[in-house]
């Protein structure tokens, strides 16, 4: 099914499934400790042998020896793999360093070792004698020192203005900003951080002759399998991936990584399966991470609030020199003025590999440029809230202006989030609101999130029960797939939920779009229903009438004045694909949010604790507002460890992250999180796809850091450009307690 | 980790006596600390001797009205059992504001004064750290060293005791009660049984090979308001970056102990003298010889702004 037209009228319109608040269908299982992640799969390789990876000791340099002869003589060991002794291994379209092979070291904590024994504590006993000399050689480890020499990203040399320059250039920024009346000319730094998701990476790899199964963890079963196929230089056909249950990725398993690729090795080596699982403290160093930013923002207005000029430079630096973390995404998209420009350089860095994690670019981008209109604002002396109703845009992208914007109510969203979060209450003036030794402010944030739909298959099949099974390569990441998916197949064929059985994550089903890029959602709910569809006319062709035509409810059909029972049409099934139209490229889909929270700081001590958040999202339809809301609060507490606690340390001498482990690594608890409430918008996106609904899981996350920051800033009188806003960035400045 | 043999004790001389006699042997207990350092091959005993079975899980009142408890009794039962939420308040507020539930249902009150630093490269063995390998070096030092010690420590390490519990004791006069491999009885003042770490980080405390805690005694309960504030980055689940312990008496003089700044309790009486001078006055006095990093110079402010924040809630 080709979408190449806006959606009118359709049945989800009239959903009586769809859009209804839906407990997760696989919810009993994750409580009770029963859906198999893939470290747990006994069932499916009941006799794998179990891996341990040794991580680098050094940042950068080569592997002079390792000698692995006391290990492979160790109790239990079957084989030992040294890097070595292999050529590298490892590149694909979705990872540059070589996650396994050879001498050279690209980063600390890569993978230069495994050791594989029948259990799991022989295997890590044995990896413990393995001596390793190292020559280190020196590296960039410090983006501050090496920004300033950063090419522009993706630039290749390309001339200003000319093609390849990736700056975004409208009006004259230089005249206006320097002419205008209220100007703000700040730089915000925002640190590397982790996905730290609970389940670490973890793969069972196992031959059949040239047939390789991976039984893992991964958001995008077709890129998992299409890029082991280029890093093993063997045909995808040959592979297949099955993850159906993901005990959290946020990015950090979208591609292939060492647990996989290491697993593949050993267990051909072995000669039977293996198991992996990355030890947590190789988590922050061996796998990705999302790359720190220093933002450079230039805001220039009018006295009465209308901006002239908007400037967003962004540095950050990767293993790669490309890629990185680009914070000026939703500049162009948020506020209006008539001169602009945006630019972002990426520096080459020699610490671990930074890719995607959750709201890549976005994410960090907010903290910097919401802070920045807070503090415009400020030397307005206006209302916040009311500076960004002041710079709404109509109908078309502001730094984009050939391009219109398909459905946004950020002004409802900041309007109606005002309302609800009590925002007259809050002083203009900071530092005076007191509450003994506490300090109380509020702050708020606008929130905008890309909304991309990608191509996404399904396959449908009813039996003769009436009983439907959807099969599709999605994945639930903890994130409600299997549900949204069941509750569009009930939809399309008019089927209480518990006839619909939803199975997820094998390579052998369609390719859907997988999860990431909040497009999960939106574009696998968009390819079942394309699956239904289908499903439809071939029960309408088996039963004679015209399945586009009958309406499907309550386990029967009516057609043309006829009735049927679903399961006269027995075993039925169909394949179906949802493809987009050009008409899409006119158009900016966009999710959007206004974020608030309101902080109390200590006085005597700077600790923060947020004791409210509210996030009203404009996101179309909601296709379960109960998955929906905690995908935003997930991402609001995310958002708030970003705020106040998360940050990757770089030890600049050695080159690597330094706290590496969970206690290190300072994630919210639940004595972090206070009171969270999300409201939707009841609005239809008719841009994005049939359904109306855009992805939510990202938008969470773009802005809520911001807002706790201007909330610390309305408390404290005292504004932190540095993130995590630590105590003792602030505490000399604190107010005096009374 | 390294494979090991294990025995469980049966009586205190006879568990001394299994360490003292066998190469490389550490005392086991709650384990909530040592198995997570084995299996980082950070200790690499060959021996365990388990003296869960000793029978010392008890709080007893001892003769002088003080309070005497076992080496065995948990966190989580010391922080409830009544007479400490009573007499010392600071106590169960020190421990109810380390670890997690459910590490302080297995974390012993003698174990826990055993807790090895958080110094995230001492965790990592990659790294130079002279405490896990003598003469290897400190990465802390010109490393990242926000969370480490800014007094007491050397050249060598600057590392900090990281737990809660002792610090409340140190406040209290707590005496750690121990018995030798040899069936001597020996008690040691909380405030002399960590060692400062000199140029010997890895011997941690005074206690000899094989000398095991038997129990902590607490003298006759000091009255006056407790106070326990433990300043971190997150809520709970984390080490403090300063904590104040202290006890205010009705005509403002007091004690108080900080934490999260060295390698022990922080604590001097000259400090103490102060108290009804304010915060500022105590912190001069305690922190007189401090060397803090870049890092972790915020630390004495931080220990003064808390410490005058527990002041200003004991005057009201």
């Amino acid at each position: 099914m080709d979408f190449n037209a806006p959606a009118g009228d359709n049945l989800f319109d009239r959903a009586t499934v769809v859009g209804k608040s839906t407990p997760r269908i696989d919810g009993p299982l994750k409580t009770t400790g029963t859906a198999p992640y893939a470290y747990e799969r006994h069932e499916v390789a009941s006799n794998a042998a179990y891996g341990w990876i040794v991580g680098s000791a050094i940042a950068k340099g080569r592997i002079s020896a390792m000698n692995v002869e006391d290990a492979r003589r160790a109790p239990g060991v079957i084989a030992v793999l040294a890097a070595p002794e292999m050529e590298p291994i490892g590149s694909s379209n979705w990872n540059y360093a070589p996650l396994f092979g050879g001498r050279e070291v690209a980063h600390y904590h890569q993978a230069v070792a495994c050791v594989v024994a029948e259990t799991f504590e022989q295997a890590r006993a044995a990896a413990a004698l393995i001596r390793t000399d190292y020559e280190r050689t020196s590296g960039e480890f410090d983006l501050a020192a090496v920004a300033p020499d950063a090419p522009l990203a993706g630039s290749q040399g390309g001339a200003e203005g000319g093609a390849g320059d990736p700056r975004t250039r409208r009006g004259d920024f230089e005249s206006a900003f320097a002419s205008a009346p209220v100007t703000v000319d700040q730089t915000y730094h925002t640190p590397d951080e982790s996905h730290a998701m609970m389940e670490p990476h973890a793969t069972i790899a196992a031959w059949e002759g040239d047939q390789l199964t991976l039984w893992t963890s991964n958001q995008m079963i077709q890129w998992a399998k299409t890029g082991m196929g280029q890093i093993l230089g063997i045909s995808p056909e040959n592979i297949r991936v099955d993850s159906p249950y993901i005990g959290g990725g946020f990015g950090g398993k979208l591609f292939i990584r060492a647990d996989a690729v290491v697993a593949a090795l050993a267990s051909r080596a072995a000669k039977r399966p293996v198991k992996i699982a990355l030890q947590r403290p190789l988590m922050f160093n061996n796998t990705t991470h999302r790359h720190a930013t220093i933002q450079r923002i230039r805001l220039g207005a009018e006295r009465d609030g209308r901006i002239t000029a908007i400037a967003h430079e962004n540095w950050s630096g990767n293993i790669t020199g490309t890629g990185g973390e680009d914070g000026t995404l939703q500049t162009p998209k948020l506020y209006t003025a008539p001169n602009r420009m945006t630019a972002n350089y990426v520096a080459q860095l020699d610490l671990p590999e930074g890719n995607a994690m959750r709201a890549p670019g976005e994410a960090p981008g907010h903290m910097a440029l919401e802070v920045a209109m807070d503090e415009l604002a400020e030397a307005l002396g206006m209302d916040p809230v009311e500076l960004r109703l002041r710079n709404e845009p109509e109908g078309r992208v502001p730094g984009d202006p050939d391009t219109l914007i398909s459905d946004r109510h950020l002004a409802r969203c900041l309007r109606e989030g005002a309302e609800r979060f009590g925002w007259s209450a809050r002083s203009p003036t900071p530092g005076a609101v007191r509450e003994g030794r506490w300090l109380i402010g509020m702050g708020v944030a606008g929130g905008y999130r890309a909304a991309p739909a990608r191509q996404s298959a399904a396959f449908v099949r009813l039996g003769a029960d009436g009983r439907l099974v959807v099969e599709t390569d999605m994945t639930d990441i903890g994130t409600g797939s299997y549900t949204i998916i069941a509750q569009t197949a009930a939809e399309t064929m008019g089927v209480p939920l518990d006839r619909v059985t939803v199975e997820l994550g094998d390579s052998r089903y369609p390719v859907s779009a997988g999860s990431g890029g909040q497009w999960g959602a939106a574009s696998s709910t968009a390819g079942v229903y394309a699956a239904c569809v289908n499903l439809r006319r071939a029960i309408g062709e088996k039963l004679g009438f015209d399945g586009d035509a009958a309406t499907f409810a309550d386990g029967s059909i009516r057609a043309g004045g006829r009735s049927f029972a679903l399961t006269d049409a027995g075993r039925v099934s169909a394949d179906g694909e949802m493809t987009y139209g050009d008409f899409k490229r006119d158009y900016d889909v966009g999710t959007y949010a206004g974020h608030f929270c309101e902080v109390a700081v200590d006085a005597y001590t700077g600790e923060t604790y947020i004791r409210r958040m509210l996030a009203v999202c404009d996101a179309g339809r909601i296709l379960n507002p109960l998955s929906a809301r905690s995908q935003v609060i997930g991402a609001m507490v995310m958002a708030a460890g970003a705020a106040l606690t998360e940050e990757l340390a770089v030890d600049t001498r050695f080159g690597y992250f330094v706290n590496h482990d969970l206690a290190g690594y300072e994630v919210p608890v639940h004595a972090d999180i206070p009171h969270q409430e999300v409201v939707f918008l009841d609005t239809l996106d008719p841009i994005i796809s049939p359904m109306k609904a855009k992805g939510v899981g990202e938008l969470g996350i773009c802005g809520p850091a911001a807002a706790v920051a201007n909330a610390i800033y309305n408390a404290t009188g005292v504004r932190i450009r540095e993130y995590p806003l630590t105590l003792d960035k602030y505490l000399d400045r604190l107010p005096t307690p009374v | 980790m390294r494979s090991f043999t294990y025995e469980r004790a049966v009586t205190p001389a006879a568990a001394a006596a299994a360490v003292a006699s066998s190469e490389d042997a550490k005392f086991i207990a709650g384990g909530t600390n040592l198995l997570d350092l084995m299996k980082l091959e950070i200790e690499t005993p060959r021996h365990l001797v388990d003296v869960q079975d000793l029978g010392l899980d008890r709080i007893e009142d001892t003769p002088g009205g003080g309070l005497r408890i076992g080496t065995l009794v948990t966190n989580t039962a010391l922080s409830a059992h009544p007479r400490v939420r009573r007499d010392y308040a600071v106590l169960t507020r020190a421990i109810q504001a380390g670890a997690s539930g459910q590490l302080r249902n297995k974390a012993t009150t003698g174990g826990n004064l055993l807790q090895r630093t958080r110094c995230a490269y001492f965790y990592d063995p990659n790294m130079p750290c002279n405490k896990r390998r003598p003469g290897s070096g400190c990465a802390a030092l010109g490393g990242h060293s926000r969370q480490l010690g800014v007094i007491g420590t050397s050249d060598a390490c600057i590392a900090t005791y990281p737990g809660d519990m002792a610090v409340a004791m140190r406040v209290l006069d707590a005496t750690v009660e121990t018995i030798t491999p040899e069936g001597r009885e020996r008690s040691i003042p909380i405030a002399d049984f960590h060692r400062l770490w000199g140029d010997t980080p890895h011997i941690e405390t005074v206690l000899e090979p094989g000398e095991l805690i038997t129990a902590v005694t607490l003298p006759r309960p000091p009255g006056g308001q407790h106070f326990y504030h433990k300043v971190r980055d997150r809520r709970s689940y984390a080490f403090a970056l300063v904590s104040v312990a202290a006890v205010i008496l009705p005509d403002g003089t007091g004690r108080v102990a900080f934490g999260g700044v060295a390698p022990k309790p922080w604590r001097s009486e000259a400090a103490d003298a102060q108290i009804r001078n304010g915060a500022a006055a105590v912190v001069r006095t305690a922190f007189a010889d401090a060397r803090p990093t870049e890092d972790n110079a915020f630390k004495i402010p931080l220990a003064e702004r808390t410490l005058a924040g527990v002041l200003a809630e004991a005057r009201s």
